[in-house]
């Protein structure tokens, strides 16, 4: 009744093509916004932000870039890890080497130059498909960490290889408060949802989705194939590139070059399968969960009253990912954002049952 | 059978052989299409028929011959160049994007026509959304044409087969070709849904004087419509001319179609 | 594969600079004559093992489609079980116990995952084992722990020295290198045969192929699953107990075995002597790349220290897929519409 489309005609098809469409939906993202900028800092402690709040955000700009490149244009890559340390190397490389640069350029650069090397090690997608390309991309994460740990430019010269970073400030403000890094991550997570949504609501997202589902007629129908790839491959890694600064700097502060190694890629996939493959929404989803788990994991020995180690917990989560990536690819291949599509669908009747 | 003139020769096949390693799918077929006609390719099933199309518009490579079309030849041609050149075509197992919409397969087709870039289309400028929706409007005309309104939402995946189908003629229509290639576009339909794919075809031909190349198996259609018929089978092309000249040949019987009655 | 060189020249540069890169220390006399061969041998042994997981793979791609992403942790997971076991009961025993909890977990996979998951894409299927990998990870360590753990196969300690009178100081061979390199290439041998020459390596093929087309011709599509995921469990635990005596099983063990990927690649996913060969390549490449080449790179480039071990195999099957995807030996794919 409340969520019905009853009376939304649409006399353009401008208006028929606007990002949310739906009344009702355009009302709840207002609500969100302003929930989400002006609620939020008021209810949330230090703690939430620190450990869930911003780290969720952060990694979700890079499930949304992964989420393009695998959801939407059906490649594959098991180097999202990879990129993301070439953000957060090169926004390092920048602040140290040219400190006047306002921070929201070196992110806009730290984004490019992921996306350069993005499109290098997409080259190979042009050529082959599915496992092949898995294991392309493995090269590329092992070859990356490979590279910051031995040539040494990259840290400066650390002696432990580790490298650390100061506060950031733009226009004078420091973002140095829990809520600081909220609003400055937060501001960044909606320009760039707005980005991709209008990107993959365009030609290109048309081409990305062609090219995955078939891309012998998309090349029939005139959509190139390499610039498909190649430019998902660009965006996927612009996203994980800004996401990986992100991460490095408003996140750890301090990182060495194995904190984006493999494992971390596999958590980025596992966020957009959990998520929902080819939906926006879903990297959030996935994301989220990803986040949550651990934390929810280890509250866990404290409410059963069983005492676990942490090793223990850690085992556990991998046993939980593993189970739950298999119980997804199985019973729902499009994830949380599919449950969620169907839940919204029942909203769109109640309630009435059909 | 209708007052469309027939113009020139549009396109050209020219001694193409094609094989899959030891298999031969065609030896030395030579054929051509006029300009505004409907050329039908008929055979039996392996006659090489599908693969001949797919020779034209460049997704098979054959090993030998050569294409020539709007005065240009080539012996290798890619499925991009083909399209750039203005040939649409349909598949036989519908190749329609599953995962869209009928609104954004047809919208694909569009593709080559849109030149705003990358950064125009992420940030939705004014170019970007007016392209969007001057193309857009063209689709919509296509939709009404092929009377698909009621489904432009859905997913293609859902449609039944006819309409899907449809789908697929009209993501070929939007890319406003000049010939069009269609694969037995009527297969698996029942008789009122091959009526309705007749008109939709005939019209293409007459309003927008679309060249038409035809695989189709349902020979009361092949005779009806069709300016021109090439026989092909086994590979070699058995007969080459207006339906009553090939319905009379010999060879064309013996191989094809049984008993002339 | 054909002598066809306008075709086949990259595949030919390839082993060109391979050649080259294995002559020129010898022929430059960077290295004694002795240790050169010490890492020619040390390369071959490292390759055979790396041809052994490289086979648990191509098994089960052969049979049932299926890039098991979880071999590496099947590789480990063996290797905890059998360590773990062998410290309460004698070795043999333990060996067999664990061969009937790999078999047990080839049934447990079929069941659970492989028969919801008919005719997906490789993509998914992929994705799938991942899953897999992560939670025989974490189920493997619940249950039989985190820490090293040894495995003691009762073989000598000190390395044999022979060649005294031709090389000088002679050449060091471990032992226990040695009755490695020996059980795997008997296993490598054994399974090359058993899938070439027998009616069920044709099913598995057939399997491989069409999984649907396979069971309206009345192969049993689960019990194959099974016995080929058992078969690699085996070759899993063999795998397990050779590095595992070696290195001392633990987590990283998981990590060497994932090398196997790139010698699938190299050598062809369906391709039963192109993963021994590529094995054999990959396991000297990279040793001679790690104790020859790193040098050169650490002094000429200032690359400090080497590991290059860790990307060699996995770029070197990169730099393959670009110019020739199907590898050494496998089947070219071909799209039809």
């Amino acid at each position: 009744m409340l969520y019905r489309e009853n009376g939304q005609f649409k006399t353009s098809y401008r208006l028929d093509q606007q990002m949310l469409p739906i009344r009702q939906d355009r009302l709840l993202m207002i609500g969100l916004l302003l929930a989400a900028f002006l609620v939020v800092p008021l209810l949330a402690s230090d703690y939430m932000f620190r450990a869930l709040i911003v780290p969720f955000l952060i990694l979700s700009i890079s499930a949304i870039g992964l989420n393009i490149l695998v959801g939407y244009c059906g490649q594959i890559s098991l180097g999202q890890a990879a990129f993301m340390a070439v953000g957060a190397y090169a926004a390092y490389n920048l602040t140290v080497r040219i400190p006047e640069l306002n921070f929201l350029i070196v992110l806009a650069l730290s984004g490019t130059i992921a996306a350069a090397v993005g499109v290098v090690f997409g080259v190979p997608s042009l050529r082959i498909k599915g496992l092949y390309l898995a294991v392309a991309t493995l090269a590329a994460q092992f070859f990356i960490d490979w590279l910051f740990i031995r040539v040494k430019w990259f840290t400066n010269y650390s002696p432990s290889g580790s490298v650390s970073t100061s506060p950031i400030e733009i226009f004078g403000w420091v973002v140095d408060r829990p809520v600081d890094k909220y609003w400055l991550v937060l501001g960044i997570v909606v320009v760039m949802t707005v980005i991709a949504k209008n990107l993959v609501r365009s030609a290109i997202g048309r081409s990305w989705m062609a090219i995955r589902d078939m891309d012998v007629a998309a090349s029939v129908i005139g959509i190139r194939p390499m610039h498909a790839k190649l430019t998902a491959f660009a965006v996927c890694s612009f996203y994980g590139g800004v996401s990986g600064a992100l991460w490095g700097f408003v996140h750890l502060g301090a990182w060495e070059p194995l904190a984006f190694g493999i494992f971390l890629s596999f958590n980025m996939l596992f966020m957009i399968i959990i998520g929902g493959m080819g939906s926006l929404l879903g990297s959030f989803f996935g994301a989220a969960f990803i986040v949550l788990t651990p934390l929810f994991l280890n509250q866990l020995p404290t409410w059963i009253g069983i005492p676990m180690s942490t090793a223990m917990i850690s085992h556990l989560e991998f046993m939980i990912f593993g189970a739950l990536i298999v119980f997804f690819l199985i019973a729902e291949p499009h994830g949380l954002a599919r449950l969620w599509a169907i839940g919204k669908e029942k909203l769109r009747l109640w309630p009435f049952p059909h | 059978m209708n007052g469309r003139k027939i113009g020139g020769v549009i396109l050209q096949v020219e001694g193409i052989s094609l094989a899959f390693g030891g298999v031969k799918a065609l030896s030395d077929v030579s054929f051509d299409v006029r300009e505004h006609e409907l050329r039908a390719i008929i055979g039996p099933n392996g006659a090489g028929k599908s693969s001949m199309l797919n020779c034209i518009n460049g997704v098979y490579t054959p090993q030998q011959g050569r294409i020539t079309l709007h005065g240009r030849s080539f012996s290798e041609m890619t499925p991009h160049r083909a399209a750039e050149m203005g040939i649409a075509r349909t598949f036989q197992s519908l190749a329609l994007f599953r995962g869209m919409s009928v609104l954004d397969n047809m919208m694909a087709g569009r593709n080559l026509r849109m030149k705003s870039n990358l950064l125009l289309q992420a940030l939705r400028l004014g170019p970007a959304e007016r392209e969007e929706i001057e193309h857009r409007a063209f689709v919509e005309k296509i939709i009404d044409f092929l009377e698909i309104q009621a489904y432009r939402k859905t997913p293609v995946g859902r449609l039944p087969y006819g309409l899907q189908k449809r789908v697929d003629l009209g993501r070929a229509l939007a890319m406003e070709p000049t010939v069009l290639l269609l694969d037995e576009p009527m297969a698996g339909m029942n008789t009122e849904e091959k009526q309705d794919m007749c008109r939709f075809i005939l019209d293409v031909n007459d309003e927008f004087g679309t060249t038409i190349v035809l695989i189709e198996h349902d020979m009361g259609v092949v005779m009806d419509i069709s300016d021109r018929v090439v026989v092909l089978d086994y590979g070699k092309k058995i007969g080459d001319g207006t339906p009553d000249q090939v319905r009379a040949s010999p060879e064309v019987i013996s191989a094809y179609l049984g008993v002339a009655h | 594969m054909t002598l066809n060189l306008k075709r086949n020249w990259p595949v030919a540069t390839l082993f060109g600079l391979l050649a080259l890169g294995m002559v020129l220390p010898l022929a430059t006399g960077q290295s004694a004559p002795g240790f050169y061969i010490e890492v020619l041998l040390g390369g071959l042994m490292a390759g055979v093992l790396y041809s052994l997981v490289a086979l648990g793979f191509v098994l089960i791609f052969k049979a049932s489609g299926v890039f098991n992403f979880a071999q590496g942790a099947m590789v480990l997971f063996a290797a905890l079980a059998l360590a773990r076991m062998s410290e309460v009961m004698p070795l043999p025993v333990a060996f067999g116990l664990a061969i009937l909890i790999m078999i047990v977990f080839a049934w447990l996979v079929e069941r659970l995952v492989l028969r919801h998951l008919v005719n997906q894409e490789g993509v998914v299927l992929l994705m799938a084992t991942l899953g897999i990998t992560y939670f025989l990870d974490g189920f493997g360590q619940t249950v039989w722990g985190s820490d090293i753990y040894r495995i003691d196969l009762g073989l000598p300690k000190e390395p044999m020295i022979v060649g005294q009178a031709t090389f000088e100081g002679g050449i060091l061979i471990g032992q226990h290198d040695l009755f490695a390199a020996m059980i795997a290439a008997l296993l490598v041998m054994c399974l090359a045969v058993f899938f070439q020459k027998t009616p069920t390596g044709r099913a598995l093929r057939a399997v491989a192929d069409d999984h649907q087309a396979a069971q309206s011709i009345g192969i049993p599509l689960n019990r194959i699953w099974v016995i080929v995921w058992s078969v690699a469990g085996f070759v899993a635990l063999v795998a397990g107990m050779i590095w595992g005596a070696k290195l001392g099983v633990q987590f990283s063990l998981q990590l060497i075995a994932l090398k196997a990927l790139p010698v699938v690649i190299l050598g062809g996913l369906t391709s039963v002597p192109g993963a021994i060969i590529a094995g054999l390549i990959i396991g000297v490449g990279e040793k001679f790349a790690e104790v020859f080449l790193a040098p050169v790179l650490s002094s000429q480039f200032g690359l400090a220290g080497g590991g290059i071990e860790y990307w060699f195999a996995y770029v070197l099957a990169l730099l393959f897929l670009l110019v020739r995807p199907e590898g050494l030996f496998g089947e070219k794919h071909i799209d039809r519409v």
